[in-house]
């Protein structure tokens, strides 16, 4: 799923705030063609989606206006972007390419997958096979250079850049020598690093300039970030994704040293203690602060701002932490003993959920809300408390701009509804 | 030369033929100085192993009754080389006696008898009064010739593959989907809705499985698509690497790559909001997710629950939701994959599902716990053609537990003993084949489209 | 040779008595804090439950299937175990020395038996010596170490039975097992000799592994 929880207030002031209730029926789309799949909602809630078969080999897209104009052979992906456009990778007489709102791309590809996104969603960009060579296709505009595989493609905030992991050199099975000396380096915008390495994972893009960083491995046990092709000068026993740090632009990684985990910078230890697991660390949005998902000790769960980790742990597992915009704030799932729940600066929910997805602040920080399922339905929480009915499928709810109403969206016996509701209108 | 046939006494072959070549092996012998040796000897065993290893080396009192529950030392007419204690002689013993100044010529041996003459099955463990754990013991040889780059080629390229791909079989992103797509579209011959549904949000399985499915038996994924759709289960796939949830790395003692996959692999499934992971008849990758990829990264039991195929199958029969239209009336035997079965209790739900499938089914011996290993598993069928013999030498013991069963189909819920079954069927001329519960649960089983 | 009788059966005695112990309980606390400081993950799978299950098979003749596959020698490592550990701990004159020492006393075996437990003991080091010698997987794996802790274990057995019977020359024999036995008390915690507790653990982990985690049995 593209982030849309995580709008920012300048999209969401344009919304419809005030219609409380809007109803699409869905019936007829299931009458009308021989299956739907993929049931999508934009971020706005305005619009609805599916993929639809209508004939053998044959399908198209359904949206609340109707049907596209077009069928393709094979239709996946579909997915809204945050501006709204609707994509989905599209097969037409065997080749593949990217259709946006009905529109396929002009360049045709074997294959299309892996779709990456803006912030804003106006950028798109997909990974592309053609040849048995492999590449990215940015807005319709394939990298000039191919390569022999691809992975971990990444698009930067503004849409400007993609970068990925790429093999430069051809490689047969059992070239053991050949792989450990480096076959794999990251490219941006299609043109690769000036140095090859034994493995490049997780390409991190700077929040603004042109500049990338990853982990990257060289030899069989010597592990390291390089930042635009350029090794940290220090290795260690294993590292995680880098993050930079939007402030200063310096790059962070989690490292393992011996067998505790620490946050690095520049290649540095920033965070004076080390952990069982470090991971999933992401900067507060007034840059000041970092929180990491951490194991402080075996099978013992938590978060750690800045170092410091909370008092409570968890037994399975926390995820998806999320600072508030106030960057006082910091939310994250957890799971423990079976039950998941959501932890707001270490402070667990009473209510707790078979699922839950990543929570959402409100704009004035004061509110958390999630999407969950909940005694055999989807619904949502705010601050804990549960919404009261169930419904079939639910999405991410969102803040209006001034954080007092909420957009609910779901799925319910064959209707999407778009529904606004008052932040107070959730049982206490 | 004939091939051997059952119940020899001594090798057929000729035991002084020429010494195996493995350029893994060559090429990282030829990079070892003594002092390399030493530092990484002592590195594995001072800072990676610690009560554990210790307890271990000081309670085995040499008294060699882990010997029998080895299918190399009984196959090998019980040459006590092949003992579990006897390996741990050659390696770690031997390491400890001389304090890591160990020759490369011997870190070359260590690296051969740690990969290939022993498949981690841990069936010695039930077999040691004190219970010591030789697999582990094992795996730390394993973990000392990773450090030294002395690893056979073919595992060593598998978990390169990994490494790279974060599947076995060096199974590109593009290959992955369109292979489940291509597998939907033949499906959608027998029942024309079907779907392999990608990247469903909040699905309630994640199917799992290894690189070979997609490589060579796409079948098998069909035939999981068909079980799915009759079973009603609501399940998903994903369309980005985390698919695969095989393992090698966990048994060249690559522990970084393997803590890597794993993470991969959970959060694959968090990220589709699964309940559970359903993972195809495989026994490795059982222990990958279950037992050891977790406990690298600091879980104390997955953080999504693991449901072996097996489990799968049983609750689903178990709950009436796979009708069997007639159970299947060829002679079965069962061969229980150490992995899934000494590695995860799920024996007797196997009979269940073998009994509710199979007209004829019989059992071999020994068998549950104490069945014999494929000879394949541990990483051994993975280090390739050069020890496939040693491999077929080292279980004769299976050869004729199958022979005795009189049984013509060998059902193996696990790819490696799969493929080590077959090996071990072909050399000692059995004659028998191979099956995988879903090859006879699909053939069986009432389906949608028949109805 | 009496001065030297009261030197071994009260310092040296009390010295090995506490070394024994003291190195024994040293040994587990040590063992429990590298496991808390560098393994704690075994910590949390250690179940009471499973380990003690595993361990009552282990520790019941003929429940496991390896002891069934050996019937001998699991008659003889039973008896020969019960008797190393009964013998030296309920014998008379060894109880009539601790109430000296410590002025505490308990019931002890009446001497005809334990006659026949040391023989037994002596007789079961016979049998593991012979089968450490013919027996190629053991023979394997021995080396002088092995033999060395076989004559450490029965030595003060033999030489106590020698001075139980009053044959000639016993008041050396006296000397020499006491001199023996204290020799094995004191290496025990420094030897192999420690499976006699280490064992217990590894089993009980082995045990709560297989029965907590991977749902097996493993007997």
């Amino acid at each position: 799923m593209l982030p849309i929880g995580g709008c920012q207030m300048n999209q969401t002031k344009n919304w419809d705030w005030n219609t409380a209730e809007k109803i699409v029926s869905l019936k007829e789309w299931g009458d009308e063609a021989n299956w739907v799949e993929d049931f999508q909602i934009s971020g706005d809630g305005e619009q609805v989606a599916a993929i639809v078969n209508i004939g053998p080999e044959e399908f198209s897209v359904r949206t609340g206006n109707g049907q596209w104009d077009t069928s393709f052979d094979k239709i996946w992906n579909l997915r809204f972007l945050l501006d709204g456009r609707l994509a989905a990778f599209v097969s037409i007489d065997g080749e593949w390419t990217v259709a946006v709102d009905d529109n396929p791309w002009e360049n045709r590809f074997e294959y299309v997958w892996n779709l990456v996104s803006s912030q804003d969603g106006a950028h798109i960009a997909a990974a592309f096979q053609a040849d048995r060579k492999y590449g990215m296709v940015q807005d319709d505009a394939p990298w000039e250079q191919t390569y022999y595989n691809i992975s971990e493609m990444a698009m930067s905030p503004d849409g400007s850049h993609t970068a990925a992991s790429v093999q430069t050199v051809s490689l047969n099975e059992g070239e053991i020598g050949k792989f450990a000396a480096g076959v794999f380096t990251a490219a941006l915008n299609g043109k690769a690093w000036n140095r090859n390495f034994t493995n490049v994972w997780k390409v991190a893009f700077h929040p603004s300039r042109e500049s990338i960083a990853a982990e990257i491995r060289l030899g069989r046990s010597d592990y390291t970030i390089a930042v635009d092709g350029i090794p940290w000068n220090r290795n260690y026993n294993a590292v995680w994704e880098p993050c930079y740090d939007p402030a200063t632009g310096a790059v962070t990684a989690p490292v393992r040293i011996g067998s505790a985990w620490y946050l690095a910078e520049n290649g540095d230890i920033l965070w004076d203690r080390g952990f069982v697991q470090l991971w999933h660390h992401l900067f507060s949005p007034d840059s000041r602060k970092i929180a990491a998902v951490v194991a402080t000790d075996f099978g013992k769960w938590t978060i750690a701002v800045d170092g410091k980790p909370w008092r409570v742990n968890f037994d399975e597992l926390v995820m998806d932490p999320v600072f508030s915009p106030d960057s006082q704030k910091l939310a994250a799932i957890v799971k423990n003993r079976g039950q998941w729940s959501i932890a707001v600066d270490g402070k667990v929910w009473d209510s707790h959920f078979d699922m839950t997805w990543k929570p959402v602040f409100s704009p004035d920080s004061q509110f958390a809300a999630v999407a969950v399922e909940s005694e055999g339905g989807y619904t949502f929480a705010l601050n804990g408390r549960i919404w009261n009915d169930r419904y079939q499928a639910v999405r991410d709810p969102v803040f209006s701009p001034s954080g007092d109403k909420m957009l609910l969206r779901y799925i319910h016996d064959g209707r999407y509804f778009r529904k606004v509701i008052s932040t107070g209108d959730f049982p206490s | 030369m004939t091939e051997p046939v059952v119940k020899t006494d001594g090798h057929p072959e000729n035991p002084q033929e020429s010494p195996i070549k493995d350029e893994g092996l060559e090429a990282g012998v030829a990079n070892l100085s003594g002092d390399r040796i030493e530092k990484v000897i002592h590195q594995i065993l001072k800072d990676e192993t610690a009560a554990r290893f210790k307890a271990y080396i000081e309670t085995c009192v040499h008294c060699g009754l882990c010997s029998n529950a080895c299918h190399f030392y009984l196959s090998n007419d019980k040459n006590p080389a092949f003992s579990p204690a006897g390996k741990v002689k050659q390696t770690i013993w031997e390491m400890m006696k001389r304090k890591g100044r160990v020759a490369p010529d011997s870190i070359r041996r260590m690296s051969e008898i740690a990969h290939t003459e022993c498949n981690l099955c841990k069936r010695c463990s039930m077999y040691c009064p004190f219970g010591i754990d030789i697999a582990y013991m094992m795996l730390v040889v394993r973990r000392i010739c990773h450090k030294l780059e002395v690893t056979p080629l073919y595992i060593q390229d598998t978990v390169n593959s990994h490494s790279a791909t974060m599947n076995q079989m060096w199974v590109k992103e593009d290959e992955w989907v369109d292979t489940l797509q291509w597998q939907e579209e033949d499906a959608r011959e027998e029942i024309p809705d079907i779907r392999i549904p990608l990247e469903k949000e909040g699905a309630e399985i994640m199917y799992s499985v290894i690189a070979p499915e997609p490589k060579f038996q796409a079948e098998l994924i069909y035939q999981a698509a068909i079980l799915m759709k009759t079973a009603g289960v609501d399940w998903t796939m994903p369309a980005t690497p985390g698919w695969d949830n095989s393992d090698m790395a966990m048994y060249t003692g690559d522990n970084e790559i393997m803590g890597r996959l794993k993470r991969k692999h959970f959060e694959t499934a968090m990220r589709l909001r699964v309940k559970k992971i359903v993972m195809g008849e495989c026994g490795h990758a059982f222990r990958s997710v279950y037992d050891m990829g977790n406990r690298w990264l600091g879980w104390r039991m997955p953080p999504v629950r693991i449901v072996h195929a097996i489990e799968f199958y049983y609750d689903l029969l178990k709950a009436g939701k796979i009708k069997i239209k007639k159970k299947y009336q060829e002679p079965v035997t069962l061969h229980d994959p150490c992995n899934v079965s000494r590695g995860g209790g799920l024996h007797e739900k196997a009979r269940y599902v073998v009994n509710a499938i199979c007209e004829n089914f019989t059992e071999m011996h020994p068998n549950r716990e104490h069945n014999y290993c494929c000879a394949a598993g541990g990483g051994v069928i993975n280090c390739g053609p050069p020890y496939k013999l040693n491999r077929m030498r080292g279980n004769r013991v299976k050869a004729d537990q199958i022979a005795d069963t009189k049984a013509k189909i060998v059902i193996a819920p696990c790819h490696n003993c799969h493929s080590g079954l077959e090996d071990i069927s072909r050399h000692y001329k059995l004659d028998v084949e191979i099956k995988f519960l879903i090859n006879i649960l699909y053939e069986v089983m009432e389906k949608p489209s028949q109805e | 040779m009496h001065d030297l009788y009261s030197f071994l059966t009260g310092p040296i005695a009390a010295f090995s008595l506490i070394v024994f112990f003291g190195g024994m309980l040293f040994k587990i606390l040590n063992m429990v804090y590298t496991v808390y400081r560098k393994e704690r993950f075994i910590l949390s799978y250690i179940s009471l439950r499973y380990g003690l299950r595993s361990l009552v098979h282990w520790l019941t003749p003929f429940a496991t299937e390896n002891m069934r596959q050996h019937p001998a020698m699991t008659a003889v490592t039973f008896l020969f175990h019960i008797c190393l550990l009964l013998v030296p701990v309920f014998l008379l004159s060894h109880i009539v020395l601790m109430e000296e020492l410590l002025d505490i006393r308990w019931l002890a075996l009446p001497d005809s038996a334990a006659d026949g437990m040391t023989a037994m003991v002596v007789g079961g080091c016979i049998f593991f010596l012979a089968r450490r010698i013919i027996s190629p997987e053991v023979r394997y794996l021995t080396s002088a170490s092995d033999y060395f802790l076989l004559a450490l274990v029965v030595l003060p057995f033999l030489s106590g039975f020698y001075a139980f019977h009053q044959w000639p020359g016993y008041p050396y024999a006296v000397i020499f097992h006491i001199l023996s036995g204290e020799i094995l008390l004191i290496a025990i915690p420094f030897t192999r000799l420690s499976h006699m507790i280490v064992g217990l653990l590894t089993r009980v982990y082995t045990g709560s592994e297989f029965g907590k985690v991977r749902q097996a049995k493993d007997w």
